[in-house]
């Protein structure tokens, strides 16, 4: 079931009576109980999408529709009923703990002088427990990891309790784990929550495993929707993406870096050993081709090369050295 | 963590009640405790005594405690708007506006009645219409400007703008004119009357009610203005009201006590110190209770030698090393 939906929405910034439009008409669908992560190149306007459709900056033409309702109709309040963000600001507030600032998340929905009840107080519990953060419940924030900080954010989106969440690159400035352990949690807030969640990010890899559905930007060709392996396999990744110094590795889900390759071998022999023995090939600058002059047999426990029997890559790419320079 | 605020509060209060008593005590004149409820539950006691608790330094001691408060709540306010610990409200150029206001009486107003200058009123009228002045640029410009440092750097602006207007007029004065600005600028509690009392009090009520009034709108706006905007408050309102209630708190007082500096940036960290919370329901009255106490405390101070010392001074003694404190304390 569909939540959010555009109508032609162009997305830009007008200064000065000039207008900058990013993007133009794109209808877009955001599904309750979905993972979203937008992801394309800087400057294909991927926080300008999400600052439109969170209704904090205006469209320059077209609509965003929530549940029917058109976002820049509603009032401050009522968008907050229905929108939860977690930004890219980090936060320094005074004495504030972990409680304190999930407790904030309750804001649309208290009384005008936000006393906490118990039925408030059961909800900011049960969004700090979504994010495992029970035992940092009294901690100040400002003690918190950054990995514990995002987290904490996310329990406040949490506690606002409303349908759709966006985030704008949660997972910036973490570390591996902690990028992971985000990803994950959204996924599974997503799935277990029947919430709709939107998120921007640069981290391919992670969209790739984690996402339900992927918003592929790219200043030249729009906006492209699609289940990640979809946008894989019709190669709106190497569109999206393209360059002449890398390309998307559609095998891996990686970006491998374009190295000018112009001496030719060719390889076989056992595949776990295969993929890296590619990538020190490639970097070196060697292309594989079958039936090529030099042939390297990829053994279990190494490489046959010129009947030599070699152990390390370092080893194998000296004797190659030799080898081309002779010829 | 709710025990500790309540105990806070209950300590704080005796003290400040305590402080009260001790400083219609204190003066050149001792008066002592059971003279004082003499005066006040048995309608007796001395003639001059009686004179000077009633019409001087009760009136006086009142005016420290609405000051503090005022001054304190106002920086509260203008350090959550602002996300700045060092703002207060004479950043927005409050004191600026008034000292031009009362500069342009004392010093260039050769056109107005000798009677109206020459009377309490023409300082506390100009001292609010210059501080208003400046209050009505500032909001102006706040629906403008969307940020909330640059709202920050144009209120200096102003202020800066403000105090070299002084500077010229003073320039033209004569002497005697400069003298009497001068001593406005040191700012003093016992120039507030019963009668101006029945102006100031109401206005200071009104401006407190307004800051309870904003307490969880003001807990929003710590998450910064995207965030706050993301739970449903309306910013440019609420900024608004936050600047009306802090010109009629410091702009008040300022108009009849003169500048008093620095209770308005450092007491607010130390309710902040003391009671360890965010929250603008605790901190609110934590700030009244504080601020009341230390400009009691300052008045006090102030009658110690046989000189009466300017309250200003008083307060800036306090003020400065809190100010050098937090800065390292945060390294």
């Amino acid at each position: 079931m569909s939540i959010l939906t555009t109508q032609n929405l162009s997305i830009g910034y007008s200064k000065k009576g000039r207008t900058d439009i990013i993007q133009s008409r794109l209808n877009l669908q955001l599904r309750a109980g979905e993972l979203v992560c937008l992801i394309g190149p800087n400057g294909s306007g991927k926080s300008t999408l999400l600052r439109t459709l969170a209704g904090l900056q205006k469209p320059m033409l077209g609509k965003t529709f929530i549940d029917e309702r058109e976002i820049i109709r509603l009032k401050q309040q009522e968008k907050a009923l229905l929108i939860a963000l977690v930004l890219t600001e980090r936060l320094e507030i005074e004495n504030a703990t972990v409680y304190n600032l999930v407790s904030l998340g309750r804001h649309p929905h208290s009384n005008w002088w936000g006393n906490i009840t118990d039925e408030e107080d059961a909800v900011i519990r049960e969004a700090i427990e979504m994010v495992h953060l029970g035992h940092k419940i009294h901690q100040n924030i400002n003690e918190l990891s950054d990995g514990e900080r995002q987290r904490a954010m996310i329990a406040k989106a949490l506690a606002q309790d409303t349908p759709i969440i966006m985030l704008d690159e949660p997972t910036a400035h973490l570390d591996l784990p902690n990028r992971v352990e985000i990803m994950l949690l959204l996924h599974r807030l997503a799935h277990k929550t029947g919430k709709a969640i939107l998120l921007s990010t640069h981290e391919l890899d992670l969209a790739l495993q984690a996402a339900d559905r992927i918003w592929l930007m790219s200043a030249d060709t729009g906006v492209e929707c699609g289940v990640p392996e979809d946008l894989v396999f019709n190669g709106s990744f190497n569109r999206a993406f393209e360059s002449k110094s890398y390309f998307f590795n559609a095998s891996n889900g990686n970006f491998s870096m374009n190295y000018p390759m112009t001496k030719k071998v060719w390889v076989s022999g056992d595949k776990t050993r295969m993929y890296w023995t590619f990538r020190a090939l490639a970097r070196a600058g060697y292309a594989v081709v079958q039936d090529a002059d030099v042939h390297i047999l990829v053994t279990e426990s190494g490489w046959l090369l010129n009947d030599k029997n070699i152990t390390t890559v370092e080893e194998f790419l000296f004797e190659l050295e030799c080898i081309f320079a002779d010829h | 963590m709710k025990s500790r605020s309540l105990i806070l509060f209950l300590i704080l209060s005796f003290l400040a009640v305590g402080l009260f008593l001790t400083d219609l005590a204190w003066g050149s004149i001792h008066i002592s405790l059971s003279e004082i409820i003499d005066v006040f539950f048995r309608k007796s006691g001395d003639g001059i005594n009686s004179e000077i608790l009633l019409n001087f330094r009760l009136p006086k001691a009142i005016t420290a405690v609405l000051a503090g408060a005022s001054l304190s709540v106002a920086g509260l306010m203008m350090q959550t708007l602002f996300r700045n610990s060092l703002a207060d409200p004479y950043i927005l150029g409050v004191s600026s506006g008034a000292s031009l206001g009362v500069a342009l009486v004392m010093m260039a107003a050769t056109f107005l009645p000798v009677a109206f200058v020459s009377s309490g009123w023409a300082l506390i009228v100009a001292a609010i219409i210059g501080a208003s002045v400046v209050l009505i640029l500032v909001v102006g410009v706040s629906f403008k400007v969307h940020n909330a440092v640059s709202l920050l750097i144009v209120g200096l602006m102003f202020g800066t703008i403000a105090g070299s207007l002084v500077s010229v007029l003073q320039n033209f004065s004569n002497p005697d004119a400069i003298k009497l600005f001068v001593m406005w600028t040191f700012g003093s509690l016992s120039a507030v009357t019963w009668t101006y009392m029945t102006v100031l009090f109401p206005v200071v009520l009104i401006g407190l009610g307004m800051a309870f009034s904003l307490q969880k709108r003001l807990d929003g706006l710590l998450l910064g203005e995207n965030y706050a905007r993301g739970l449903g408050i309306s910013i440019q309102q609420t900024r608004f009201l936050i600047v009306i209630a802090t010109g009629l708190l410091a702009g008040g007082i300022t108009a009849f006590t003169g500048p008093i500096a620095f209770v308005g940036v450092a007491i607010p960290h130390i309710a902040r110190g003391l009671f360890k919370v965010s929250s603008h329901k605790v901190l609110l009255p934590a700030t009244i209770l504080c601020g009341a106490s230390l400009l009691l405390i300052c008045d006090i101070i102030t009658q110690i030698p046989t000189y009466t010392l300017p309250i200003n001074t008083v307060s800036a003694l306090f003020g400065a090393p809190i100010i050098i404190w937090i800065i390292l304390k945060r390294r």
